[in-house]
């Protein structure tokens, strides 16, 4: 018989020694290292995704883009819709530091241009004798910054507000593309979020229910699932945008579009989040919060949910290409988004025939970007997908 | 609430006026679906008719190999599955004397015996949550049952975590941070948590190494004296259960084959798979290296069990009766239960203790 | 005695972690014998099945062999290192499967589920030896018959997942044996399997042994397994051999305080009913803080405590406390105990260091 069990309550005896210095050695190892001990799954993600330096970099770029979306009217030298019958098609200026072999402050050149006798179509030379100087915070066109403050203050441009610099050249009906692109980055990124996150309330609602519930009603869920994915989406999403009357206002036009963009995208979402929950069913962690009396509802939300919370979010995360290249697809044949509202598949349109190209090569550059937009997704999603789960 | 007196009459092997818990003919069938429309094409009889009493601050194993039915059974007495048990009754004695059947009450009727009854889990890695600190693992019991808050729940954690020997300071600590043995601590804190009457214990050390399992089987038994708590111990390994029971169920393809003290069930086994499951146990003992009864075949399948007596097509002393007849679990020594129809008849081998009495430090 | 098959010497494999170094097997000998039984036992991340897996160079990265000699003495004279070898060489290969063998705890490790058994074992035949399909049949059925399963021709043609547990364990012993090996290596092959399953395959695989007269490595962390099976006996803890010896030696005369734990810590068939157990303080330390000096001192009961602390300092060597009996522990060492008999106020010793801190 031990001495210890007949101690009275409240005096039980001190730490054995051994369980005290083992104790002791990992504190000790905890010191050495990180705080991996008191580590929060989003801590330990963290330093798992820190690893991943491509999904690092695709971060970087994606925040950067993200910030161009939120201060779009500050960061466009131009409005974008306003048409200048003078500046059709013309080239890009590029933007020069070096002059005369010696750095100096940036500047650009004047486009010269005159009327091609026989094709009627504007040509365009840089002028060499005229200099525009560019600025940092200069005065532009007003606007209202994040649709609050009335200035006309932008972040970049020719120092003198009377000459023009479009450093990305500008469109058939001469508007500024590098202006037009900063907004559709706002219109595309959000469109691509905004689907997403439809996508995720259908997802997870039916997902969830179908792996909770299970028997007849997962039985449901699942063949209307395997039904949707089943209907090849690009037709679908034609039939359905075609739908959208034409006479309905831009902003109304826009949430159309989200909706047809993610009614067709939760059921990626339902699979992932039934398969969760089923296996999640089965964890031992789950049946001792049952044991220990957890209602239904803190067993969903506080140890299921939980659980693949940072799964859903990589998988969004995967899935968010796919809305952004849905739209510019849509847009780019003519069935999504139209003027006034710019989206990189609006801007694409303008690259749809060879001609168009051909004068003017650099219409394609929002597709570029669209690639770049895309591939960081792409590593982001992957990133996180390997931190996901920080205790496998 | 379903209040049932205790029928002495019908009550099952050993009548006991006090017994904490009564299992009368426990049933756990799992439906076995198939096809588009997830038709019900078979049962898995977990466990199929077992009986038997826990007397207030014993130990009581079942012990069997896979598939017996030893772990259905415990998991159907915490109702731990979202189903109730197919049929069957199971009667609990609360504090204030009042027996209920866990088997028919619904999920909220069962909340107040959630606090009575808990379980160790087998597996230290699966059975805590990684994504909650130990503070918030050892006190979900005490929040989700509205025992303690705040300050109050934090003092009784610590003063949990002393008791399973780990510092209190580690707390706020994740699962992760610790070794199988440590967390294991922190499952029988948790289980420990509401002062609970009964622990079922799932292989509660089967995972862990030897050295560790010691540690464990020591802090229960000195737990179970300080509190006074009754142990069901669901373990499949004999020597393991020879420490830590006062009396052992020996389950075999969801049925009870034999019931009796653990002396007694070591030393004179009365069926003939009690004796080959002693007798298969490797020893840590290389001069007692003996002849072995080594069976033929294997555990059949539940979905699917033989005739009978489900070990007849193993057993080396099995009869045309066998094949027949169902074995019922009958008393044939006072508190010795078997399942076999020739227990009478048969000498079976036990495992000799008078040789090794000092071997064991 | 020219038995000697396989001799392991300082063997080392460590694993390159992204968050360190993790020195899985660290230094290990071992005298692998003809027609003997080597049990390597010892508790969850002691090495056991890295230094199994090195011996045929099985080890994946970020694992790597990175010092010591495996000798296989493959007849009078002609003795050669395998780490001489390639791991993915020809050589190696030719050794794997026709002289060395191994069976896994989980026989799906080993047999493919799109593949027959008898498809399978007539494979690995005919890898190592040129005969026709006919023939190699007709081995491969001696072989399934050989291991205890019924109906042999018939199993030949079934699929993994057509068999039980225990037919899978013996469907994958044919598969290992097939070519007829020196050498078995057994990695915890009954662990998964019942009580009476267990039994079943503990005596077939004593019945082949004697039959092909082949050399056995068990590796396993249940001491009964070890008494059952074994010859000779190596304890492992932290990637070192801490103990090795004689079945009889081990069991009866252990001489490492790791051993002598072990021993005490097992619960006995034949034990008191309601009794403590003598439990081993502590857990086995992490890879990554592995205790300088004695890698056991922290959970030593019989530690030297001294003003040199040597235990916790310096790596003890392994010493000779029988015939064929070593210890890795101070308490054998003749320094070690003169050091703790005497209150020693030496500072300069010349102990070889052999450890990091």
């Amino acid at each position: 018989m031990d001495v210890a069990r007949n101690l009275p309550n409240g005096m039980q005896p001190a730490l054995p020694a051994d369980v005290a210095e083992e104790l002791a050695a990992l504190e000790r190892e905890d010191a050495s290292g990180r705080a991996v001990a008191t580590a929060s799954q989003w801590k330990l993600m963290w330093w798992r995704f820190r690893k991943h330096t491509l999904a690092k970099v695709s971060l970087a770029v994606l925040g950067f883009l993200f910030l161009v979306a939120i201060f779009a009217d500050a960061i466009a030298p131009y409005d974008p819709t306003v048409t200048q019958s003078n500046r059709t098609y013309a080239p890009p200026q590029p933007i020069y530091i070096i002059e005369n072999g010696r750095l100096t402050w940036p500047f650009a050149l004047g486009l010269k241009s005159t009327i091609d006798a026989e094709s009627l179509r504007r040509m365009y030379v840089l002028d060499h004798e005229q200099r525009i100087d560019m600025g940092l915070f200069v005065q532009g066109e007003p606007y209202r910054l994040l649709g609050l403050f009335e200035t006309n203050t932008r972040l970049f441009g020719a120092s003198n507000g009377a000459q023009q610099v479009s450093v990305l050249g500008s469109d058939r009906l001469g508007r500024d593309l590098f202006s037009r692109m900063v907004h559709a980055t706002r219109i595309s990124l959000s469109i691509g979020l905004a689907a997403v996150f439809v996508s995720l309330l259908l997802g997870v609602t039916l997902g969830g229910i179908s792996g909770y519930v299970g028997g007849r009603v997962d039985m449901v869920i699942q063949r209307v699932v395997e039904f949707i994915d089943a209907i090849p989406s690009l037709p679908l999403w034609m039939g359905l945008s075609a739908a959208i009357p034409l006479t309905w206002p831009p902003l109304w036009v826009y949430f159309a579009i989200t909706l047809v963009l993610s009614l067709l995208g939760w059921t990626g979402m339902a699979r992932v989040v039934r398969g969760r929950f089923l296996a999640m069913r089965e964890e031992d962690f789950v049946m001792a919060a049952r044991v220990s009396g957890s209602g239904e509802r803190r067993i969903i939300f506080r140890h299921m949910l939980p659980s693949f919370v940072s799964h859903i979010i990589a998988s969004l995360t995967l899935t968010i290409p796919g809305r952004i290249l849905g739209e510019t697809s849509l847009s780019f044949l003519g069935l999504g988004l139209k003027e006034p509202i710019i989206s990189y598949g609006v801007l694409l349109q303008d690259a749809q025939n060879i001609r168009a190209v051909a004068t003017a090569p650099w219409l394609i550059v929002p597709a570029l970007v669209v690639v770049v937009i895309v591939i960081a997704y792409n590593f982001l999603g992957d990133g996180l997908r390997d931190a996901a789960d920080p205790y496998a | 609430m379903h209040n049932v007196v205790l029928h002495e009459a019908d009550s099952a092997p050993n009548t006991q006026h006090a017994a904490l818990l009564q299992v009368e003919d426990l049933k756990m069938y799992f439906p076995i679906r198939k096809g588009l429309l997830q038709r019900k094409v078979g049962e898995v009889k977990a466990v199929d008719g077992v009986s038997f009493a826990l007397r207030p601050g014993e130990t009581l194993s079942l012990v069997g190999e896979s598939g017996c039915g030893k772990t259905t059974t415990g998991r159907s007495i915490v109702r731990a599955y979202k189903q109730p048990p197919s049929a069957g009754r199971i009667l609990f004695r609360g504090d204030n004397g009042h027996v209920a059947d866990l088997a028919r009450l619904s999920d909220a009727e069962m909340k107040p015996y959630r606090k009575a009854v808990q379980m160790v889990f087998q597996d230290p890695f699966a059975s805590l949550n990684p994504r909650m600190t130990v503070r918030d693992i050892v006190g979900e019991p005490l929040r989700v049952n509205g025992m303690a808050q705040g300050r109050e729940l934090e003092a009784r954690v610590a003063e949990l975590l002393h008791r399973v020997k780990l510092p209190p300071e580690f707390m706020s600590r994740y699962p992760h941070a610790f070794s199988g043995g440590q967390r294991q601590r922190i499952g029988i804190a948790r289980a420990l948590a509401t002062n609970p009457r009964l622990v079922v214990a799932d292989e509660a050390v089967s995972a862990l190494d030897v050295s560790v399992q010691a540690q464990i089987l020591n802090l229960m038994q000195d737990l179970q004296a300080e509190l006074g708590l009754t142990y069901l111990f669901v373990a499949h390994n004999l020597s393991v259960v020879r420490y830590i029971s006062d009396r052992v169920a020996v389950m075999y393809v969801g049925r009870v084959v034999e019931l009796a003290e653990t002396s007694k069930l070591f030393a004179m086994p009365r069926h003939p798979y009690t004796e080959a499951l002693l007798a298969n146990v490797p020893r840590p003992d290389p001069r007692a290296r003996r002849s072995r009864i080594v069976l033929q075949g294997e555990v059949p399948d539940p979905a699917n069990p033989p005739s009978g007596c489900h070990f007849h097509p193993r057993c080396p002393y099995a009869k045309e009766r066998c094949r027949v007849e169902i074995p019922v679990l009958r008393e044939l020594a006072s508190g010795h239960h078997v399942a076999c129809h020739f227990a009478e008849e048969l000498t079976l081998r036990g495992v000799d203790t008078s040789a090794v009495a000092g071997a064991s430090p | 005695m020219n038995d000697l098959l396989l001799e392991v010497e300082n063997l080392q494999t460590h694993f390159f972690l992204d968050d360190g170094l993790v020195k899985a097997v660290d230094g290990v000998h071992l005298h692998i014998r003809r027609g003997r039984t080597l049990a390597v036992v010892g508790e969850s991340g002691c090495g056991k099945s890295i230094m199994a897996r090195s011996l045929l160079q099985i080890v994946t990265p970020p694992g790597k062999i990175v010092g010591g000699a495996i000798r296989y003495h493959r007849g009078p004279g002609d003795v050669v290192n395998l780490l001489d070898y390639d791991r993915k060489g020809p050589e190696m290969r030719a050794f794997r499967g026709r002289e060395a063998a191994m069976i896994f705890q989980e026989p799906m490790a080993s047999l493919s589920p799109v593949y027959t058994i008898g498809n399978q074992i007539v494979e690995s035949f005919r890898l190592h030896f040129k005969v026709s399909k006919a023939e190699a049949r007709t081995v491969a059925i001696e072989m399934l018959r050989k291991v205890g399963i019924p109906r042999p021709e018939a199993r030949f043609d079934a699929y993994p997942h057509q068999l039980s547990g225990g037919m899978r364990q013996r469907a994958m012993i044919a598969m290992a044996l097939i070519c007829q090996p020196n050498l078995l290596i057994a990695d915890e092959p009954t662990t998964a399997l019942d009580v009476t399953t267990q039994a079943q395959i503990l005596e077939l695989l004593q019945k082949l042994q004697a039959e092909l007269e082949m050399a056995v490595v068990m590796i396993t962390h249940d001491l009964g397994v070890v008494a059952e099976m074994a010859d000779d006996v190596a304890v492992m803890y932290l990637g070192q051999v801490v103990e090795q010896g004689s079945v009889d030696d081990i069991f009866y005369n252990p001489q490492h305080p790791y051993t002598r734990g072990l021993l005490a810590s097992i619960p006995r068939l034949e034990g008191a009913t309601r009794a403590r157990l003598a439990a081993i303080p502590g857990t086995v330390p992490h890879p990554y803080a592995r205790p300088g000096g004695c890698p056991f001192h922290t959970r030593c009961r019989e530690r030297i405590i001294n003003r040199l602390d040597m235990c916790k300092t310096e790596a003890p060597p392994l010493v000779q406390v029988g015939a064929e009996h070593h210890a890795r522990c101070w308490l054998h060492h003749n320094q070690g105990v003169e050091l703790s008999s005497e209150a020693v106020q030496l500072a300069s010793l010349p102990l070889t260091t052999t450890g990091g801190h």
